[in-house]
């Protein structure tokens, strides 16, 4: 069925009311070599049920696990209430704030979400979001280039490899120089490792929990690149761990990037979800996205507006600070509501039971035969990586067929060099019970 | 008029909670022996402390204060603000997709592998292209992926040299903002007084530096670019490549295909044309088809299909690499989908077709008090309110704000820039003949209002949550996240 609300007789009074005989005199435009005769080669039509039955097939051939995978997407319980409320017609069935006077509860949501971004990050301020963590890290190196005039980045230790990929995608065209400045043997930055940070590094980028869960020592990265007239651009790609570890804005970031999922939005395969981007005050003409600012109507009330917009491409077109429209304005509002709803204490508490999980998986896996962490000497927040004594890719496989998803394959990571390697993630959803699975499963190689 | 809703933050108490959150399942240890203490957090994130009912109040009060799609018309040009089937939500909740994990094993991900791969096949089939990539998440993303695409594709030929992007004046702001990201020059090209590109400013600016043209079609003005195999020859003919900005597809979908116009790059915006919602401002899905000489090029991972079962393809050695972080926004292409399967052959035409059937009536009905420099465009026109300004001082901005009075959004304003006191309108396929009229009757009353009573339009809207806005103030008093100065 299509969504076309006409009858035949709403057709002829508008094709009269027009002035045409026929709805097809009104693609006349078109020259007539290219317009189709006959229909597109398209499965029929289905009924409501029809379509539900075909799309709730697909979703039934994807198994519901228990999951301790993470690698910047993480398995978290989203409150009834965020989902019922982002439902709201009111919500996800209106565009972007671009009439402020009949927008004002997206405008203001967007506010409250900038605040809160801020008060994790510890940054002074934030946009309206980014697609996703990936991306907002490259429009962070974008705003590093732009700010410092520089044109070398260096991308620190154990980032996200995807981040990688996306960031290499961004700056293809562009005269930049990435340098990669591996990890050190305790699976975190070498300072020693950062000698070529100099006076032409626009930025050094540094993920922490990095790819590997584990916390970097960033306040001497934030040094190292002050000294040398260079930003220091903070990924965070896992959010949950700003309730317990020091933020990017006390650790001296200028630019903290990450990504939210875990706050308001399901898995879903990797996307739809939220990208964060925050900075320090002096940056916000060079920020990319929408900016939501608090003002004054007419009769002194306060309100919000779009700010700032002539960083944006609808004002600045090729000088624009980036190409950016549509972001991830329902994931945002989702966060938002979600982290109304957690608040302080809730987020806290969230963290620390997926770190309570994941201590106590970690120790109980060291004892394993064959099986060891990583990087036993480094600090990690809720997610580490254990040395398997078999092929990881055939753990995850068995894990499978007893209802888990038993972390992620490091040797889908060339790049990481540990192809022995199987990254675990730990949340408040996960049970003693499905923790004793997995270490069953690991057990049994 | 509403009342004014404190920040959310000030509606907190500390002590309060609006859920709880399991204990741990495991033996308990210190925090500190645990994570190092030096790496922990002094203060934690002063988040709001609220229960449960005065979140949900909260932001129902806010949401109260959106003009939305479910309400009335949304009549925002090259934003194809059509009603958002609701089966579609329901469809992108189910469990085996919200809560499938990207890292799942392509054996655990069957279900959205095979999705995606149909749903890449019938876009493919709406566009008249060979492969595709569902990955970028909204238009701008897919137009970077469209230019990385072209500087690929040159540079894969040895030839270097392609430097410029030609993009007419009417387009919107995200393709030039694009060309320069991708590192490119930008090249405007004039429109003719029909409103379409013009051929000789096309063939002075066609050289071997031009990498190929952006251009939307029908264009930002809702006009159809008639000359388009000429178009598509010249470029051709001079070694660049033809991008289509696929914003307005929904004008043309089943009737006519990109691909058959020449086209050899197209972004499509499954939130306009094929019914996602748009959020709030997205999140929205770009996905990028291409003719097969292009399909080397197109981002990591694709989906392939083999033996049966489906599985991310990584083997592309000369992609232009990752664009989104995973595989683009799958929430979204479960929507697309089912919307497709559910229109299906016959269901696509007909969109189209009353897509253009509604613009061509509200035309008709508004055209003598708002001309249309350039004549009634198809699935969107573009009116202009300069005739009302000369006469009454009323500008299209008070038109517009004085719409909101009337239960309506207001349309694109003052875009394209080539039109004055531009007022781009697409009413889309979902409104009925009453909507279009109650809407047109709201647009003459406005113009009446604006010869008899111009202040009531000068000085409009009166009936929103709050008036006219400071964006001055806005820009020069910085308030962009709540203070906290005034908590206890």
């Amino acid at each position: 069925m299509s969504y076309v609300p006409h009858s035949d007789v709403d057709r002829r009074a508008m094709l009269a009311a027009i002035g045409v005989s026929s709805v097809r005199e009104l693609f006349s435009d078109i020259p007539a070599a290219i317009v189709r005769d006959g229909p597109l080669d398209l499965p029929e039509a289905l009924s409501e049920w029809e379509a539900i039955r075909l799309v709730a097939g697909h979703a039934s051939r994807n198994p519901e696990l228990a999951c301790f995978a993470g690698g910047g997407i993480y398995d978290h319980h989203v409150p009834a209430a965020a989902d019922h409320l982002i439902r709201r017609s009111e919500f996800y069935t209106a565009y972007t704030p671009y009439q402020p006077e009949v927008s004002q509860g997206t405008l203001q949501a967007i506010y409250e979400f900038q605040t809160m971004i801020c008060e994790l990050t510890g940054m002074d301020v934030a946009n309206a979001s980014m697609y996703d963590g990936a991306t907002a890290t490259a429009e962070a190196v974008l705003m590093a280039i732009s700010a410092t005039r520089r044109r070398q980045v260096v991308l620190a230790g154990h980032l996200h490899p995807y981040y990688r990929r996306v960031i290499t995608t961004y700056t293809q065209g562009l005269d930049i120089e990435l340098r990669m400045a591996g990890a050190g043997r305790e699976g975190l930055v070498e300072p020693a490792g950062l000698a070529e940070v100099g006076r032409e590094t626009a930025c050094i980028v540094v993920q922490s929990p990095n790819f590997l869960g584990l916390i970097e020592e960033v306040e001497p990265l934030a040094d190292r690149a002050h000294e040398a007239g260079a930003l220091l651009v903070c990924v965070v790609a896992d959010p949950v761990s700003l309730a317990l570890i020091r933020s990017p804005g006390e650790q001296g970031a200028d630019i903290a990037a990450g990504e939210g999922q875990p706050f308001g939005n399901t898995p879903s395969f990797g996307g739809p979800v939220v990208g964060l981007f925050a900075a320090r005050e002096k940056f916000i003409r060079k920020m990319p996205g929408r900016i939501v600012g608090g003002t004054e109507d007419t009769e002194g009330r306060r309100g919000y507006v779009l700010t700032l917009q002539t960083r944006e491409q609808q004002i600045r077109r090729g000088k624009a600070t980036s190409n950016i429209c549509t972001n991830q304005g329902l994931n945002a509002l989702a966060a938002t509501i979600h982290l109304a709803l957690i608040g302080r204490e809730g987020l806290r508490q969230v963290a620390e039971t997926s770190a309570q999980h994941a201590h106590y998986a970690a120790s109980r896996i060291a004892e394993l035969d064959g099986y060891e962490l990583l990087h036993p000497g480094s600090p990690f927040v809720r997610e580490f990586a254990v040395r398997t004594p078999g092929d990881p890719q055939a753990i995850v496989r068995r894990g499978l067929e007893r209802g888990l998803l038993a972390g992620v394959s490091l040797s889908r990571f060339p790049g990481i060099g540990a192809p022995n390697g199987l990254l675990l993630a730990f949340t408040e959803k996960r049970t003693l019970e499905e923790i004793d699975l997995l270490i069953d499963v690991l057990r049994r190689g | 008029m509403g009342e004014w809703t404190p920040t959310i933050f000030e509606k907190s108490r500390p002590g309060r909670r609006g859920t709880t959150v399991p204990r741990p399942d495991v033996p308990v240890r210190p925090l500190e022996e645990l994570i190092p203490s030096r790496h922990l957090r002094a203060t934690s994130p002063r988040l709001p402390e609220v229960p449960e009912h005065e979140v949900v109040r909260h932001y129902t009060e806010i949401s109260l204060k959106n003009h939305h799609v479910d309400r009335a018309l949304y009549p925002l040009g090259s934003c194809t603000m059509k009603y958002n089937p609701k089966v579609n939500e329901q469809m992108a909740r189910l469990s085996g997709f919200a809560g499938l994990h990207p890292f799942a094993p392509a054996e655990a991900a069957q279900g959205a592998l095979g999705l995606m791969h149909e749903l890449g096949e019938l876009l493919c089939e709406v566009a008249g292209m060979d492969s595709i990539s569902l990955q970028p998440a909204a238009g701008a993303q897919g137009e970077l992926t469209g230019v990385l695409l072209m500087r690929a594709y040159h540079r894969g030929r040895g030839d270097e040299r392609r430097r410029r992007v030609l993009i007419p004046d009417s387009a919107h702001g995200t393709n030039p903002a694009t060309v320069a990201l991708a590192g490119f020059e930008v090249v405007e090209l004039r429109s003719n007084e029909a409103g379409r590109l013009d051929l000789d400013s096309l063939r002075s600016a066609l050289d071997a530096d031009v990498a190929g043209l952006m251009l939307t079609n029908p264009n930002t003005l809702g006009v159809f670019e008639s000359e388009i195999l000429e178009i598509s020859e010249l470029v051709h003919r001079s070694g660049g490549l033809m991008y289509m900005d696929g914003a307005n597809l929904n004008a043309l979908m089943g009737i006519a295909r990109p691909g058959d116009m020449g086209y050899d790059i197209v972004h499509l915006n499954l939130h306009k044309t094929f019914s996602t919602p748009h959020g709030g401002g997205g999140p929205g899905a770009g996905p990028v088809a291409v003719k097969a000489r292009l399909a080397p090029f197109l981002p990591v991972p694709g989906v392939k299909t083999e033996g049966g079962s489906y599985a991310l393809d990584w083997d592309r050695p000369e992609s232009i690499g990752k664009i989104h972080g995973f595989y683009g926004n799958f929430g979204v292409l479960v929507r697309a989908y089912t919307y497709l399967r559910m229109l299906g052959c016959d269901g696509v035409r007909e969109t189209a077709e009353a897509a253009v059937l509604n613009n061509a009536y509200l035309s008709a009905r508004l055209e003598e008090r708002f001309p249309l420099p350039y004549g009634r465009g198809m699935h969107e026109s573009v009116y202009s309110g300069a005739a009302l300004k000369k006469k009454t001082g009323v500008k299209t901005l008070d038109v517009a704000k004085r719409l909101l009075d009337y239960g309506f959004h207001a349309p694109t304003i003052y875009f394209p820039l080539i039109v004055a006191e531009a007022l781009m309108t697409e009413p889309t396929e979902t409104e009925t003949r009453e909507e279009l009229d109650r809407y047109a009757d709201a647009l003459l009353a406005i113009a009446d209002e604006a010869e008899h009573d111009p202040e009531l339009v000068t000085g409009a809207p009166h009936a929103t949550p709050v008036t006219r806005l400071d964006e001055g103030r806005a820009g020069r008093r910085l308030d962009v996240r709540w203070s906290f100065d005034n908590d206890a």
